[in-house]
């Protein structure tokens, strides 16, 4: 009776690599995708009269990026960059005191407290939801136009991600020394600064750094909407139409964000 | 340098073998350390420089929360009048279509694009041609690229759409050149020999080993999207921006709580569906 075994049985032995649920939620995915896309692509609004003439109108920009206006340079440019590199420096110094506080709110093997840590993490996604440039305009409101309101701008964007981070390395910290601390009488401030800080202090360094890196990207168009720095001379440039101008300020923003990551990255791997 | 030092410093205290200290001469558990101080130190100083040449001192920004008082005073309570909502509404409406087009275009275009940029699998030059184009689309701010974009299409959604699959492209591309550079060969190397063409070689050899991976970026591309999008309004490119710039420039405040109100919830829907997405590839 050997041979009469049942192809039925060899059929449900079928190898699959995904169970039953997975392929069809995504299959689900695939068509929720599918359809979002049609329905975006069929109702977006597009004016296509400005299309005709796209291809010379970017013909001309660059053409009329060249040649590159340098002496823009010394008059107004370069500080503006100094302006735009104290603006992200600053930024982030605040950013990240600020975000320290609140990330040990925040941090569950410190805080104790479901109520706070709630609010903690609520301060971490609101800052963190509104962009750097929204900021700005607000700040922009309050503390009129110029590197202030960049600078704040960028410190309140800058908590939501720094917080996260720190507070994620501030949990993963290991219990003993502290326990160490806590059993030999060490007041509260002791435990923070000798039994938390030496664990956290390579994350910390590395996740101000890498997010100084952002923000130097970030407060270099915060100018566009009244923040300070090279985003005010692009804005300059760009109302009055001297493209050559804007073809310099691009220029040193590509420098100065490519400067930045390089910088970053060697001072990452010194501390890693 | 201090890690090392202090337990050391710690269990000759505590050591039985050690002399009896004299109350004199106890050493310190912790000593102070003084390369954090000095950084510490040099850091306000930075700080008080810093704040010199932006111009910012006590007056100014004890002027600023005064009137920030008043300013966050008018945005309460927020607008939710018929006409303000459906403005919000067009906006949003709009916003999540860049968003999306970007999202799908972009993923579409970056597989290419990140292929020609592997050094293992692409001519040297080809790669290092697609890799100087992914550092330029990188470098540069969405807001930056929606300008030029303004400039070539005119104002509007397209504006936007084509700056956000710009940002995506940069980013999506350089990290399916990395993943692809980090994958085993052999499997590649093994449908070459069955003499493949270069297509099945890709579908086969490679896109096996890198789709999981890619699927994470788009989820975490299409989260960055929808944050982005609500910023290219600001400087014509279309959706919630722009309602957004308008009701800042018309004093509006209480709207502009309204929109900002929105968008972070727009936020925090995307961070949702882009967190659910990625458990659904893993």
């Amino acid at each position: 009776m050997i041979t009469a075994a049942p192809p039925a049985a060899a059929h449900l032995r079928r190898w699959q690599r995904f169970t039953l649920a997975q392929r069809v939620t995504r299959s689900v995915f695939y068509l929720l995708a599918l359809v979002t896309i049609v329905w975006s692509l069929r109702s977006i609004e597009i004016v296509p009269e400005f299309l005709y003439d796209a291809p010379q109108q970017t013909v001309d920009l660059f053409a009329r990026m060249w040649p590159i206006d340098w002496a823009w340079y010394p008059k107004v440019v370069h500080d503006a960059l100094i302006e735009t590199l104290h603006t992200a420096t600053l930024g982030t110094i605040l950013a990240v005191i600020m975000a320290s506080l609140v990330a040990v709110m925040v941090a569950r093997n410190i805080t104790r407290s479901v109520v706070l840590n709630s609010i903690g993490r609520f301060i971490l996604v609101a800052t963190r939801s509104v962009h750097a440039m929204i900021w700005a305009l607000f700040f922009v409101a309050v503390f009129g136009p110029g590197a202030l309101a960049g600078t704040m701008a960028i410190a309140m964007h800058s908590i939501g991600f720094t917080g996260k981070f720190l507070a994620e390395a501030i949990e993963e910290a290991k219990p003993g020394p502290i326990e160490a601390l806590v059993a030999a009488g060490a007041p509260p401030l002791a435990v923070l600064l000798k039994g938390y800080w030496p664990q956290v202090k390579p994350a910390f360094l590395s996740i101000s750094v890498f997010r100084w890196d952002i923000n130097v990207r970030e407060s270099a168009v915060l100018g566009l909407v009244g923040g300070g720095g090279l985003g005010m001379a692009l804005d300059t440039a760009l109302s009055n139409l001297y493209w050559d101008q804007v073809g310099l300020v691009l220029f040193v923003i590509f420098v100065v964000v490519m400067v930045a990551e390089i910088v970053t990255a060697l001072i990452r791997s010194r501390i890693i | 340098m201090t890690r090392r030092d202090q337990p050391r410093t710690n269990m000759t205290d505590l050591s039985p073998r050690s002399p009896a200290p004299s109350s004199a001469a106890r050493r310190v558990a912790f000593p102070p350390n003084w390369q954090t101080r000095i950084a510490c130190l040099a850091l306000a100083l930075y700080v008080v420089y810093a704040c010199s040449i932006l111009d910012i001192s006590r007056e100014r920004l004890m002027a600023g929360f005064a009137h920030a008082a008043r300013f966050v005073s008018r945005m309460f309570p927020p607008n939710f009048a018929p006409d303000k909502l459906e403005l919000l509404y067009t906006g949003m409406v709009e916003s999540l279509q860049i968003a999306v087009i970007a999202t799908a275009v972009g993923v579409l275009l970056s597989l290419p694009l990140g292929l020609i940029a592997a050094r293992n699998l692409s001519p040297l030059p080809l790669a290092w041609a697609a890799r100087a184009l992914i550092v330029l689309f990188r470098t540069f701010h969405p807001v930056i690229i929606a300008i030029l974009f303004v400039k070539a299409v005119g104002f509007g959604a397209l504006a936007g759409v084509l700056a956000l699959i710009v940002a995506s492209l940069g980013f999506l591309s350089k990290l399916v050149a990395e993943a692809v550079e980090e994958m085993s060969m052999q499997q590649v190397e093994a449908v070459r020999a069955t003499g493949a063409p270069f297509l099945s070689l890709v579908i086969m050899g490679v896109l096996p080993q890198v789709v999981a991976r890619f699927i994470g970026f788009s989820a975490y591309q299409l989260d960055s999207n929808l944050r982005n999008s609500a910023l290219v309004g600001l400087v014509g490119g279309g959706g919630i921006g722009a309602t957004l710039f308008t009701a800042f420039q018309r004093f509006d405040y209480d709207f502009v709580l309204t929109i900002v109100l929105a968008i972070i919830v727009l936020v925090m829907a995307g961070e949702v569906v882009s967190g659910w997405m990625r458990r659904l590839f893993q």
